[in-house]
């Protein structure tokens, strides 16, 4: 991009992209409508098709791309910190627009308007759809594949449709690559046998978090390369664990990076040893529960290869502080909320687990939100794949509201919660939290369990009461 | 009294959901004071001969290719001959499709069905999904659809019903899903049964009849299907 005198070609193309992207951001904001974190991008992207690919070129360090079902938020969010601290000026779509206009908005956002880019690596949260044009667009240093399940079928099409689009995006890598996997998901193992690409592989041994059954939400549980059921020498959460075929022999490979002696304390924070050939190292950090290890495994094991000391990885992580929307508590009216984000059936079982983990059932008043919206996911049947069965012990009241809480409810009273103590609430999530609140003693914690639009309006109906700060500000 | 349920690959086919519609049978069977019991047939399984009710559900492509090769011969057979002899059964995209004559995919060998329903899918162009509304025998049904399959109905087969919103069958004919005798097969997820309440009794009460035939289900409270089912109505009829 700059020639040997110093003297900079303008590209006039990219240069009316950024100009027209900055343009669009600023009105966004004047009008308040938010945090602008995808028009920008589609505005500069139609401009210059190749913006992505321009501005990455000029990155020292290259790119990291994360993908991946579940906690490819928080597992950006860990790597982008931890590379902070570490002294790289990090470019990260930060605000969880992750589709190829929100990565364009976060770049055209650290671009001049010449181009150039004041950062040396990103780390780029990538949604399932947008991997393969992701991946073409800025030939990553780094990918990170966190794992794959069954997410918001009518938007991504079947899962066997993903494997397909990501497999032919990984083709194309070659050795200047390092994919780093999950090897406890045997669907990415198989995903990525046989790639040119360097591999990195990371999972679980901890003997203590083994689940005795399959949870209903599993969905791999078929040998990917000869389709007879895998056995499991242990299972973590959903179809994740330490994987075998009787039939073929294929089972999970050798780990370079071993997460384990897992320590979980509550809905507050969780501890363990991360093990790899750098050696050992403690990680102590304030998100909770067992899919939460795995994203500390993945973020310490990608800032590893990146070349990241295990020290600053420990710091960053101490330090840590919850992704938008999937664990946090605020105060109002003298009652401590408790919200976490739900958006498919592993998360939300990895919520029900943690919540329930101490007495086995609900320890105090609990409202689920339910929207149907595009970012939501449109099918609502995925309410069938979650075992809400574990809150049919107890005797603590649980609330539904939003476009689909009365989805909500029928799906708790076929779990055997007694339908005495399910109260449907307003779909209005203004209505519905006041009288949540009201319904819960004063000075006492409730939990709020809401999917991802959902979560959206409660935090400005929390942010217009003066009780959260909104999101894209952080 | 006692309902026993047959679920038809249930590891394998349950991808929207599937496993509300048996919860919904055995619950409701339960809140009468019916005992129920859900048998999983897997790939290999012969098929038990007590079951009054079978559900058979979605799966993925990869999935599907060996449940139909597990279908062929006298498994398939013994199903056929199950709800000739008054057995309930409701089966669900991929299901519905595989109980079909046949299914063509775009660019690979037919998967041949068993012929419980007189019809033919291919794999068409585009993919239909979002929120359905159809008129049928039990009243108006809402669920979800989430397919590429066009299926064809062959003359003279009942279908389920007639699509008020949504696609349907192949987008073409306003039909949705097929009757034969006391078997039902459909496109509609959601779960469909605890929306539907009158589907899912009709189908409880169809397979408790093959052994005693003047056997009637006695009424629950259905507040909460109600409310499920309106909102379901509501965002079909104003989000598609």
């Amino acid at each position: 991009m700059e020639t040997k005198g110093g003297a900079r070609r303008i590209d006039p193309r990219l240069a009316a992209a950024l100009a027209a992207s900055r343009l669009t951001a600023t009105s966004i904001r004047r009008l308040g409508r938010g945090g602008g974190t995808s028009a920008p991008g589609l505005v500069a992207e139609r401009i210059d098709p190749a913006i992505l690919t321009k501005l990455t070129a000029g990155l020292t360090d290259g790119a990291i791309v994360v993908a991946g079902t579940n906690g490819k938020t928080t597992t950006s969010r860990m790597i982008a910190d931890i590379l902070e601290v570490a002294g790289h000026a990090v470019i990260h779509n930060r605000s969880g627009s992750n589709l190829v206009r929100g990565v364009v908005t976060a770049f055209a956002g650290h671009a001049s308007l010449t181009g150039r880019v004041g950062a040396g690596i990103a780390v780029i949260e990538s949604d399932e759809a947008a991997f393969p044009a992701v991946v073409r667009l800025t030939r990553p240093r780094i990918i990170l594949l966190n794992n794959l399940f069954r997410d918001q079928l009518d938007r991504y099409g079947e899962l066997d449709t993903i494997v397909r689009s990501w497999r032919g995006a990984l083709e194309t890598l070659d050795a200047s690559t390092t994919i780093v996997i999950n090897a406890d998901d045997p669907s990415l193992v198989a995903l990525t046998d046989g790639l040119r690409a360097r591999l990195v592989r990371f999972g679980l041994d901890d003997p203590t978090w083994r689940l005795d059954t399959l949870p209903h939400a599993v969905d791999s549980t078929s040998c990917r390369w000869c389709g007879a059921d895998l056995d499991y020498g242990a299972l973590y959460v959903s179809h994740l664990g330490d994987w075998r075929c009787a039939a073929c022999g294929r089972r999970r490979p050798e780990l370079d990076m071993t997460g384990r002696a897992i320590d979980l304390r509550g809905v507050e924070s969780l501890a363990m040893t991360v093990d790899g050939p750098g050696g050992e190292g403690r990680i102590e950090i304030g998100v909770p529960g067992l899919y939460n290890a795995y994203n500390v495994l993945a973020a310490v094991t990608v800032a590893r290869v990146a070349g990241v000391p295990d020290e600053t990885i420990a710091t960053a992580l101490a330090a840590f502080r919850s992704a938008f929307g999937r664990i946090e508590r605020v105060t109002y009216r003298n009652r401590t909320l408790t919200l976490a984000l739900v958006k498919n059936p592993v998360g939300f079982n990895e919520v029900l687990r943690m919540l329930t983990m101490a007495s086995g059932g609900l320890t105090v008043p609990t409202l689920i939100a339910i929207n149907d919206r595009d970012a939501d996911g449109r099918d609502v049947s995925w309410l069938w794949d979650v075992d809400f069965e574990l809150l049919a012990p107890g005797d603590r009241p649980l609330f539904t509201t939003g476009i689909r809480g009365t989805d909500m409810g029928n799906r708790l009273k076929y779990a055997g919660v007694p339908p005495e103590r399910i109260t449907p609430l307003p779909d209005d999530l203004a209505k519905a939290l006041d009288q949540f609140v009201a319904a819960a003693p004063e000075g006492s914690t409730a939990y709020i369990l809401p999917t991802y639009t959902a979560m959206l309006d409660l935090r400005q109906v929390l942010a217009g009461l003066g009780a959260v700060e909104t999101f894209w500000k952080q | 009294m006692r309902v026993t349920i047959g679920w038809l690959y249930g590891r394998k086919m349950n991808i929207y959901g599937d496993r509300g519609n048996v919860q919904t049978v055995a619950q409701r069977a339960r809140w009468r004071g019916i005992d129920a019991d859900v048998r999983e047939i897997g790939i290999g399984d012969p098929l038990p001969d007590e079951i009054d009710v079978f559900f058979f559900g979605g799966g993925q492509d990869q999935s599907q290719v060996a449940v139909a090769r597990d279908l062929q011969g006298e498994k398939g057979e013994r199903l056929k001959a199950a709800v000739a002899d008054g057995a309930a059964l409701l089966a669900i995209c991929g299901g519905y499709q595989l109980l079909g004559h046949e299914y063509r995919p775009h660019d690979a060998e037919p998967l041949p069905g068993i012929g419980l329903f007189d019809l033919v899918t291919e794999a068409g162009p585009e993919r239909f999904i979002g929120n359905v509304l159809i008129g049928s025998r039990w009243g108006e049904l809402v669920g979800f659809e989430n397919h590429s399959g066009l299926t064809h109905l062959g003359p003279g087969v009942e279908p389920m019903g007639k699509v008020l919103v949504g696609r349907g069958n192949n987008g073409q004919d306003g039909t949705e899903g097929a009757i034969a005798g006391t078997a039902v097969g459909c496109y509609m997820h959601g779960a469909l049964l605890p929306k539907n309440p009158t589907l899912a009794d009709w189908l409880l009460e169809t397979g408790l009849r093959r052994r005693d035939p003047s056997f009637t289900l006695s009424p629950l409270d259905d507040t909460f299907e109600t409310a499920a089912h309106a909102t379901a109505r509501e965002r079909a009829r104003t989000t598609r």
